[in-house]
């Protein structure tokens, strides 16, 4: 062995390393010049067999050889990663543009969208949201409410009802049923909002559909005022139709609420009816055995529907109740 | 209900310089609703001028009949204009429009060349003078001081200011110009007068005995006035102002009785209704019918009536439907010479039933079933009397009535409870002086109030609430959030409802909310029988096609799909959430708990369980192709396993362990169709349609659903974690042939079994079934694990034979070598 031969083999191994074109051949030129069965390795394993003296000698030799042959290696393999990098890889060009979705493309109903939106904001304000039967008793629907036997919302012509007509079931009207049934089952303060699907005997049309969809909210608690009403509605409008839109309450008359009121948003230039509230009519907090000596409430209720035409520019109803995929797609899943 | 601006002002004091959209913001800021405000005459340009007939020269040798006429409109010279009308005679007063006016609807008039002659003008019809929809003659202008040459757009008062207002069920007493002008009065806080004033001073003499009131049965009317008037000459015409005033409230003018019925109704709202006196045998009685008899209404139409309707009847027969439509029999005619005019004050629930039973709303039982004034019965009933006889020759007779008005009751309030429910601070002082502006006497040390006559709704504080806020106007309510809750949380089934709906739409779903209807053709055709196909019936369905309420999703989105694919979709997944009915207990009569007070926990427990149960059912549909094909290649189509995968991902959603079990549940394939059980009780189906389904609906062929029953899904219990194992896994492959009536899951089973503690998963990863004979291969990955050591060769050799020589035991399986 001698120390000549060493520096040889380090000048072999620098010169196939700098030869090696790409990191294929460089693996093959680092398997003979830096690999098990390469001369290095060999006269690293020879050592043994020396003396005392030379194996310090050598030892130091070969230990610095392996040492400049691995720097030669590392050296090459950044070199040559960085052309496979800036060069190789840019060869492998796609046209991302192909299609690559596979799947359907799902959606949810954009009704279903905005009940989960209302939901969501009223969640936030600490409100509970309150499901109920469709199918519901009139005596729910109607007489709770104060709306007596005569009242012309009870005909034929609004109600749809259920045979036999003696139980007196109908398809609620309004989600209303399920604020008495909250007042029947719990004690106040009561902050909730009842999203539901609600009916009419009405004809489909370009903006009617005898089933629909409402949210209603109902507050029940100590001192609770008009106010507390309309600065509720204030905020629920400007979710739902942005920071700018102003809101009016106009006096109206609904049985269930005393004062009542129609809410009016001003959205896109013009006045919108919006939806109906008040003051929960004393008559029905009694019915419910709320002590109106402590407590006073507010409720309001709005037509989903509606709120979506306005707010998204749909102009005719049938684009909502058909289920045209195209139609629903439009809208995601409201995320 | 309309209201002209000049009749307004007759009563209301409203500033001399305001402008209709003022008007109209101040109705709204009281709680009327302005559907529109019409300016009449504000597209007329004259001159118009009124113009006497004084020449008629027919022209016969047109397709029509033409008349030439000559005119004295207070000019020169005579006038002659072309005209296709022939509803007048020399000497009617007619209306001339001198060329150079413009009439409605841009209508310009110039002097022409027609029919061989010089039309120098035109008569005008009641519509192109924009004042109705009268248009089958010219108008002839009667009982007015006009003469020719006159200005027509004044002398017609053309030129005015209609509100068209919605009024709310409560304020019956706003269906009259009485009624509006005191709230536009009070929204601008300027003078009224109400009308009634001065006929309280108005007292008729009796000239002799008239037709007698009686009230027959007092649930029906608190107060009946009859007035008779005699010597009425029926040719007498209503005079152009009344004419005018009755059109602008879009009615028409009939006859002078009739249109005086009709005045003061618009004025006072009292409905009032005229007999001819000399068809009225004895007098006339308030009662109900009594039996089914029938009778002929005004309109021409024989009605049966109900035992219960409300009448007006002579000691013969009914003479009216009371307060809804008068009888044929008693009408006023063109002979008529005695009148019996009667008002009363009739129950509104008798009135509402009466016009509803006959499916018949006029002006009067809108009115009535409102509520009326009960003072009015007297005064509107002298208001008739007296315009009556001022423009006619008619003479008061004798006048009649039975009972009395009963008033709304005297109501003590504690006025703070207004600012309380309001949150603004209104001093006792203003509550006061604001109940007194809509007509109540208040006294303000008690805060006792006695409402005005006209407002029977106003009779506890949070009535007198809204008033007091209406007037101050609810603009002025400040804007407050209340004191809620800090935390709240949709519920744990309405988490799993979204996030199921969000998975679903994630895979590529659409939602679909279709209406809960169905018919019973549809039901059977799907094969639902027994209670998977009894349902609820609608009494009054909105579509013949739709009379019941659905048993399932399903039905609902196989029309759905039926209708995309119309629409040009090929390949696609659709879901519904929603409630289904099925008639699972019988509708018992309705509980009806008395109003005022809590019902008890028993009535309330009675009342819920009487609403039959509605589950919640997910649905979903598979169309055609799984996906889009691409560039990369073509796609398969949806198969009955995606649709049990679908059911799956919803399961392992709410974390539930499940097991299958083959079903032939309609409406899917007999032979590929999974119930999915947990807890041993089954909660979704999913597979292939049947075919006859596909085929029925045009689906393409082996269209796959699945229902999930979302109610029927216990909720996740809480996971107990397993130790994870952290020592080396072994893993093994193993097929095996079995006959091809073995299921995968018997197969795993058996392997599971016989494979011992140390397996830690199996996996079918292959099935052939080309082997023929019956036969069938099954290919499992058994994976082993040990919880404290590396397992040694033989230990998982030993554990493959047993896996091995259970499936040969159970299901005589024979593995299968390379």
């Amino acid at each position: 062995m001698r120390a000549e031969e060493i520096t040889l083999w380090v000048e072999d191994a620098r010169k196939a390393f700098a030869s090696a074109s790409d990191l294929d051949s460089l693996k093959s030129a680092r398997l003979g010049h830096a690999g098990d069965k390469s001369p290095i390795s060999g006269a690293s394993r020879t050592l043994g067999s020396l003396s005392a003296e030379e194996k310090i000698t050598f030892g130091k030799i070969i230990g610095q050889a392996k040492a400049q042959i691995a720097t030669a290696l590392e050296n090459r393999t950044l070199e040559l990663e960085n052309i496979r990098d800036t060069k190789v890889l840019l060869e492998e060009v796609v046209d991302i543009t192909l299609p690559a979705t596979r799947s359907h493309i799902g959606g949810l109903h954009p009704i279903s969208i905005i009940k989960n939106e209302i939901s969501d904001f009223f969640i936030e304000q600490g409100y509970s949201v309150v499901d109920g039967p469709e199918l519901e008793s009139g005596w729910l629907n109607f007489d709770a409410l104060n709306i007596p036997a005569d009242h012309p919302a009870r005909t034929m012509q609004d109600t749809l009802f259920i045979e036999p007509l003696d139980s007196g079931m109908v398809l609620r009207t309004h989600t209303s049923p399920v604020q008495i049934r909250t007042m029947l089952t719990q004690e106040p303060p009561i902050y909730v909002i009842c999203p539901g699907r609600t009916f009419r005997a009405d004809e489909l049309d370009a903006t009617h559909s005898p089933v629909f969809h409402q949210v209603e909210g109902l507050v029940v608690d100590r001192a609770i005022s008009m106010a507390h009403l309309k600065g509720t509605l204030d905020s629920f409008a400007h979710h739902m139709f942005g920071p700018d839109v102003t809101t009016r309450l106009r006096p109206s008359f609904f049985p269930f609420t005393e004062p009542s009121a129609e809410v009016d948003v001003f959205f896109n230039g013009r006045w919108i009816e919006w939806g109906g509230c008040g003051m929960v009519n004393p008559k029905v907090l009694e019915t419910c055995g709320i002590d109106t000596s402590q407590y006073s409430g507010f409720a309001f209720g709005m037509g989903l529907e509606r709120t979506l035409m306005v707010r998204h520019g749909i102009t005719d109803m049938h684009d909502i109740v058909e289920g045209d995929l195209r139609f629903t797609r439009q809208f995601g899943v409201g995320l | 209900m309309r209201a002209p601006l000049s009749w307004l002002r007759e009563f209301a004091a409203l500033p001399a310089k305001i402008s209709p959209q003022e008007i109209a913001d101040a109705f709204i800021r009281v709680g009327f609703e302005v559907e529109e405000i019409i300016q009449q005459g504000a597209d007329l340009i004259g001159p118009l001028l009124i113009g006497k007939v004084l020449t008629i020269q027919e022209v016969t040798d047109q397709k029509k009949p033409i008349r030439y006429v000559g005119l004295d409109c207070g000019e020169k010279s005579t006038r002659y204009v072309i005209c296709g009308a022939t509803n007048f005679v020399v000497d009617d007063l007619v209306v001339v429009a001198i060329p150079g006016a413009v009439l409605s609807g841009n209508f310009a008039i110039s002097a022409r060349e027609t029919y061989g002659k010089t039309s120098d003008g035109m008569i005008c019809s009641t519509r192109e003078l924009g004042l109705g929809q009268e248009h089958s003659g010219i108008m002839v202008v009667t009982g007015s001081s006009l003469k020719p040459g006159d200005d027509a757009i004044s002398g017609l008062e053309i030129n005015d200011v209609i509100f068209d207002l919605a009024i709310n069920p409560d304020r019956g007493y706003a269906l009259s110009i009485r009624g509006l002008a005191r709230e536009i009065a009070g929204a601008f806080d300027c003078q009224y007068r109400d009308p009634v004033d001065a006929l309280r001073r108005l007292s008729y003499p009796e000239n002799g005995s008239g037709v007698k009131a009686t009230i027959g049965d007092p649930t029906c009317a608190s107060v009946f006035y009859l007035r008779t008037v005699t010597g009425f000459n029926p040719q007498a015409p209503s005079p152009l102002w009344m004419r005018r005033r009755i059109e602008k409230m879009g009615m028409r003018s009939i006859s002078l009785v009739v249109d005086v019925t009709n005045y003061v109704m618009l004025e006072l709202g009292q409905p009032l209704h005229a007999f001819d006196a000399k068809k009225v045998s004895g007098g006339l009685t308030i009662r109900r019918a009594g039996s089914s008899v029938e009778f002929t209404t005004l309109d021409g139409q024989v009605r049966k009536l109900d035992p219960d309707d409300m009448v007006v009847a002579d000691s013969v027969e009914v003479l009216a439907l009371a307060g809804v439509m008068g009888g044929q029999k008693s009408e006023i005619s063109e002979t008529t010479t005695d009148i019996a005019v009667e008002a009363a004050r009739f129950d509104p629930i008798a009135i509402a039933r009466n016009s509803r039973r006959h499916k018949l709303s006029t002006e009067a039982s809108r009115r009535l079933e409102r509520s009326v004034d009960p003072s009015l019965a007297e005064f509107a009933s002298a208001r008739f009397v007296q315009l009556l006889c001022e423009n006619s020759s008619a003479q008061h007779l004798s006048t009649d009535h039975d009972g009395e008005p009963r008033f709304a009751p005297v109501v003590t309030i504690d006025p703070s409870y207004i600012s309380r429910t309001l949150g603004i601070d209104v001093p006792a002082s203003q509550v006061a002086q604001i109940l007194r502006t809509i007509g109540c006497d208040v006294d303000e040390t008690t805060f006792t109030i006695d409402p005005p006559s006209w407002r029977s709704d106003l009779l506890s504080a949070a009535d007198f609430t809204e008033e007091v806020a209406r007037m101050i106007g609810y603009e002025e309510i400040s804007s407050l959030l209340p004191p809620r809750p800090l935390t709240a949380s949709l519920t744990h089934g309405q988490k799993r409802i979204r996030t199921i709906s969000a998975a679903l739409a994630a895979q590529g779903f659409t939602e679909v909310l279709n209406y809960p209807f169905t018919s019973d053709e549809l039901i059977k055709s799907l094969g639902y029988r027994a209670e998977r196909g009894a349902t609820y019936r609608l009494a009054n369905p909105f579509s013949e096609e739709s009379p019941v309420l659905r048993t399932h999703l399903l039905p609902g989105l196989l029309q759905v799909a039926q209708r995309n694919i119309g629409r040009g979709a090929k390949d696609f997944a659709i879901f519904e959430i929603g409630s289904i009915f099925r008639n699972s207990q019988k509708l018992i009569p309705a509980i009806s708990p008395a109003l005022g007070k809590k019902p008890s926990a028993k009535e309330i427990t009675a009342i819920f369980a009487s609403v039959p149960p509605q589950p919640i059912h997910c649905a979903g549909l598979l169309v055609g192709k799984i996906g889009t094909d691409s560039w990369q290649g073509n796609v398969r189509s949806f198969t009955w396993s995606d649709a049990l995968a679908y059911v799956e991902s919803i399961l392992r959603l709410a974390n539930l362990k499940w097991e299958i079990k083959r079903s032939d549940f309609a409406p899917w394939h007999p032979g590929r169709c999974a119930e999915f059980l947990v807890n041993g009780a089954p909660v979704a189906h999913a597979g292939e349609l049947h075919p006859r389904v596909v085929a029925q609906f045009a689906l393409p062929a082996r269209a796959c659903a699945f229902v999930v029953n979302l109610d029927a899904l216990p909720d996740s219990a809480i996971v107990r974690a397993q130790e994870i194992l952290t020592m080396p896994v072994a893993v093994q492959d193993l097929a095996l042939i079995v006959d091809a009536s073995v299921t995968a899951a018997e197969l795993e089973q058996a392997l599971r079994i016989g494979a011992g503690e140390l397996l830690e998963s199996i996996t079918l990863f292959d099935r052939y079934d080309k082997l023929g004979d019956g036969k069938i291969s099954l290919a499992f990955t058994l994976t082993f694990r040990a919880p404290d050591r590396t397992l040694t060769g033989a230990e998982v050799a030993q554990a493959r034979e047993g896996a091995v020589a259970s499936a040969s035991a159970k299901c005589g399986a024979v593995a299968r070598t390379a």
